[in-house]
C-alpha cells in the first residue's frame, strides 16, 4: 500500500522503522518537517527528541548517543551542516555510526532557502579536518528518502562510519506516494560501545593519538576500511543507457529533470541516457567504466560543477565530459538542458554513410 | 598495620602526566574515590575534555569518551539520554568549559541535564602553554596578556558557578578549592554530593574547583597554593551557590 | 604506630606533602627517581601519626598510609 508523504517526513518515518530512537537537531529551513515529524512521533514510542542550542551541540549529542551504541541521527541544511563539520570529523575519526541528513540549500554564506547541490564537495571530500569519508547517499524520490534511510543506518553500523543523506530542498518539500517497506535488517550488537561495563574490559572512545606512528596506523586502518566500502558499496541507477550516445550524469532532483530531458531528446532522435549516482561517496566509478557507444557525458548539477570532477576522474579522459549547472537556488528547465544535449549532439562527429 | 589510605580502584595504574604540584591529580583522586564509595564504577562513563586533562581517559578506570573542545556537556547529554541508568560526568578545565564551551555548559544546565560536571578553574590555559583564560584575573600576566589582563582590552573574568546557579535547571552549584587540607576535604564532600544528586535524579550538578598551575604561573607548588588562596578566592568566593 | 609509603617512581617531588605534614617527618630523597625528580620519603616513622594529610594533598596519589589498629577493649 502506498501513502502520500512529504520527503522530509519520509526520512523521519524511515528512521523510526529502522530503529532510530534518538534525534538531536537545530531548526533550519528547508528540513524543518523532519524534526517536527520526529518530535510528534517519538514520545509515544520511547524515543528521545532534543532540540539543541546549536548545530554544534546537536552533532556532539549525536556523538554521545552513538558512543552508547544506539541508532541516532541529526538533520540540517547547508549552513547548519557547515557548523557540524567539527563533530563529523570526530565521529569519523572515532568510527561512530550515525545518520546525518543534509537537505541542501543555496550558498555560500546564508545564501537562500531554495534547493541546491553545492555541498557535494563538503559531503564527499571531507568537509571537516583530516583524511576521512562519510558514506553519502543521494535519494531522488520520496520513496528513496525512506529506502536510503534504511540503507544509511545499515551501512553506518556495518562499517562503523557516519552516513549522510544528501538531499535538497525540492526532495525535502515535495510529496509523493511511497511504499513503507518492512525494515528487515537486524541492528548489530556493538561491543565497542560504552555503558554498563560489568564483565568486560572498559571501553574508551577517542580520536586522539598523540604519537604520530600510532596516528598513521589509525589513518591506514581508516583508509583500508574506506577501500572496502568503495569495493562493495558503489551504487547508481542506469536509465536508457544501453544504446545511448550521450549520457547525462546527475543525482537527486536534477536526475528527475534529466529523465524528462532524455525522453524529449529521444523523441528528437537523440540517443540519450542517464547514469544517476546513488552513492556519492563512494562515487560509482564502475558505472562509468564500460562506456559502450557513449560519446559524450553531460553532467548537470545545481552547482558550479562539483560532481563533474568525479565523473571526469571516472572517465579519465576517454571521452569529453561537459558540464551544465545552475546556482543560488535556481533549477534548470527541461528545455534548458535539452538545448545543451542538442548542442552536444551536433558536435559529435559521426561516420557519414 | 592496616592500610588506611590507598589509590582508589577507579584510577588506573598509569602515572599522571600533569606537572609536579598541579592539583588536577588531587581532583582525579577525589572523583575516583567517590565512584568507588558509591559503588558505581561499572556504570560510570566519564567525558574527557581538551586541555591538560585530555588524557583523563588514561587515568580513570571505567568507560570513557573523549569529547572535542568545549563540547563535553553536549556529549554527556547524548550519553545520559541514551543510557539513563548510567552515571555520566564531564571533567573540564576553564578554557574548555568557560570559553569555547560556554553555550554547551549553559544549555546543559538550563535543560536540567541529569549529569555531574567537574569544572577545574586554574585561571589559565595550561596545555597550550599559559595563555589568558576566561577566568584569568585582572592584572594577571599570561602569554597573551604579557602586561597583565586589562579589563578594557580583554574583559573581565567570568564567574561560572554564580551564573549557572541562576538557571532553573541547575540543582547543585558549588565552588571549592584545593589549596589546603580543609578545603580539599570540602571539595571531596562536594564532589560526592554532585554524584549522589545524579543518582537521585536531581537535574544538573557542577563543582567548580579552584586549582593551580605552577608551570604557567611561574611559581613552585607551595607558592601556587598560596597564590590561589590570596588571589583567586577573593574574586571567586567559595561556597554553595545552589543546593536544592 | 603509623607510617606512609611513597611510590618512588610516581612521585614528582612537588613537596606539598612535606609542607603540610604536621609532624615534619617527610623530606625529599637525595636520590633521583627514573622521572628525574627527587621523590618524597618518610624520615621518622616513630613520629608519623598516620593522619594522612600528605596523602590527601598528594597530586599524584603516590602515598599510602598505614596505622596500627586500635585494640578493642
Amino acid at each position: 500500500m502506498k501513502i502520500l508523504m512529504k520527503g522530509n517526513e519520509a526520512i523521519g518515518e524511515g528512521a523510526i522503522r529502522a530503529g532510530c530512537r534518538y534525534f538531536f537537531g537545530y531548526p533550519i529551513t528547508p528540513q524543518s518537517e523532519l524534526p517536527a515529524y520526529l518530535a510528534e512521533k517519538f514520545p509515544s514510542i520511547g524515543g528521545v527528541f532534543l532540540q539543541a542550542e546549536s548545530e554544534i551541540s546537536a552533532i556532539n549529542m549525536v556523538y554521545g548517543a552513538s558512543c552508547a551504541g544506539v541508532r541516532v541521527m541529526t538533520s540540517s541544511s547547508s549552513p547548519g551542516i557547515s557548523l557540524k563539520q567539527e563533530g563529523i570529523s570526530y565521529l569519523a575519526a572515532a568510527e561512530l555510526p550515525c545518520l546525518i541528513v543534509n537537505v541542501m540549500r543555496g550558498g555560500p554564506g546564508l545564501g537562500t532557502i531554495q534547493p541546491s547541490q553545492s555541498d557535494y564537495f563538503q559531503a564527499t571530500k571531507g568537509g571537516g579536518h583530516g583524511d576521512y569519508h562519510l558514506i553519502v547517499l543521494a535519494p531522488h524520490s520520496v520513496q528513496e528518502m525512506v529506502d536510503l534511510t534504511y540503507l544509511a543506518f545499515d551501512l553506518a553500523d556495518q562499517y562503523r562510519n557516519p552516513a549522510m543523506i544528501l538531499a535538497d530542498g525540492i526532495l525535502g518539500q515535495m510529496m509523493e506516494a511511497v511504499e513503507l517497506k518492512e525494515y528487515a535488517s537486524e541492528i548489530p550488537h556493538k561491543n565497542w560501545a560504552v555503558g554498563k561495563s560489568q564483565g568486560r574490559k572498559r571501553n574508551i572512545i577517542t580520536s586522539i593519538y598523540i604519537d604520530p606512528k600510532v596516528l598513521e596506523q589509525h589513518n591506514l586502518r581508516l583508509q583500508a576500511k574506506y577501500k572496502i566500502i568503495k569495493a562493495h558499496e558503489e551504487r547508481a541507477e542506469e536509465w536508457m543507457k544501453e544504446d545511448a550516445e550521450i549520457i547525462i550524469a546527475a543525482y537527486g532532483t536534477v536526475a528527475r529533470i534529466a529523465k524528462s530531458v532524455i525522453k524529449k531528446a529521444r523523441e528528437k532522435g537523440i540517443k540519450a541516457g542517464l547514469i544517476r549516482p546513488i552513492t556519492l561517496w563512494p562515487f560509482p566509478d564502475k558505472y562509468f567504466q564500460d562506456l559502450g557507444k557513449i560519446k559524450r557525458i553531460l553532467t548537470v548539477e545545481l552547482s558550479s560543477g562539483q560532481m563533474v570532477e568525479d565523473v571526469r576522474l571516472a572517465v579519465n579522459g576517454r571521452i569529453p565530459v561537459e558540464f551544465y549547472g545552475r546556482m543560488g537556488g535556481m533549477v534548470p528547465s527541461i528545455e534548458e538542458i535539452l538545448e545543451q544535449i542538442e548542442k552536444i549532439n551536433s558536435q559529435i562527429e559521426r561516420v557519414k554513410l | 598495620m592496616k592500610k588506611v589510605f590507598e589509590r582508589p580502584k577507579s584510577l588506573t595504574d598509569v602515572h599522571f602526566t600533569y606537572c609536579a604540584g598541579c592539583t588536577h591529580g588531587m581532583i582525579h583522586r577525589m572523583v575516583a574515590e567517590t565512584i568507588d564509595e558509591l559503588k558505581i564504577q561499572d556504570r560510570t562513563i566519564g567525558v574527557s575534555p581538551v586541555g591538560c586533562s585530555v588524557f583523563a581517559y588514561e587515568f580513570f578506570n571505567f568507560d570513557m569518551v573523549a569529547a572535542s573542545h568545549g563540547r563535553a556537556p553536549a556529549v554527556a547529554t547524548g550519553l545520559k539520554r541514551s543510557l539513563p541508568e548510567c552515571i555520566i560526568f564531564t571533567y573540564q578545565g576553564d578554557g574548555d568549559l568557560a570559553a569555547i564551551g560556554t553555550a554547551e555548559i549553559v544549555h546543559a544546565a538550563t535543560r536540567g541535564e541529569n549529569i555531574t560536571v567537574i569544572f577545574v578553574n586554574n585561571a589559565i590555559y595550561g596545555m597550550t602553554g599559559g595563555q589568558m583564560a576566561p577566568t584569568t584575573l585582572i592584572g594577571q600576566k599570561t602569554e597573551t596578556t604579557p602586561f597583565g589582563r586589562d579589563a578594557r582590552a580583554h574583559g573581565y573574568p567570568i564567574r561560572i558557578a554564580e551564573m549557572l546557579a541562576t538557571l532553573e535547571g541547575s540543582s547543585y552549584i558549588v565552588r571549592t578549592s584545593t589549596h589546603n587540607p580543609q578545603n580539599v576535604r570540602k571539595t571531596k564532600l562536594a564532589v560526592k554530593k554532585a554524584f549522589e544528586n545524579q543518582l537521585n535524579n536531581k537535574n544538573f550538578n557542577l563543582v567548580e574547583i579552584l586549582s593551580t598551575c605552577p608551570s604557567n604561573w611561574g611559581l613552585d607548588s607551595i607558592q601556587s597554593l598560596k597564590w590561589l588562596e590570596e588571589n583567586m578566592i577573593p574574586y571567586f568566593p567559595l561556597g554553595e551557590f545552589k543546593n536544592i | 604506630m603509623a607510617k606512609i609509603t611513597v611510590e618512588q617512581e610516581r612521585c614528582k617531588g612537588c613537596g606539598i606533602c612535606i609542607a603540610f605534614c604536621p609532624k615534619k617527618v617527610i623530606q625529599l630523597s637525595k636520590n633521583l627517581n627514573p622521572k628525574g625528580f627527587f621523590p618524597a620519603e618518610l624520615i621518622n616513622e616513630k613520629e608519623c601519626t598516620g593522619c594522612a594529610i600528605c596523602a590527601l594533598m598528594c597530586p599524584d596519589v603516590a602515598i599510602e598510609v598505614y596505622r596500627q589498629e586500635r585494640e578493642k577493649k
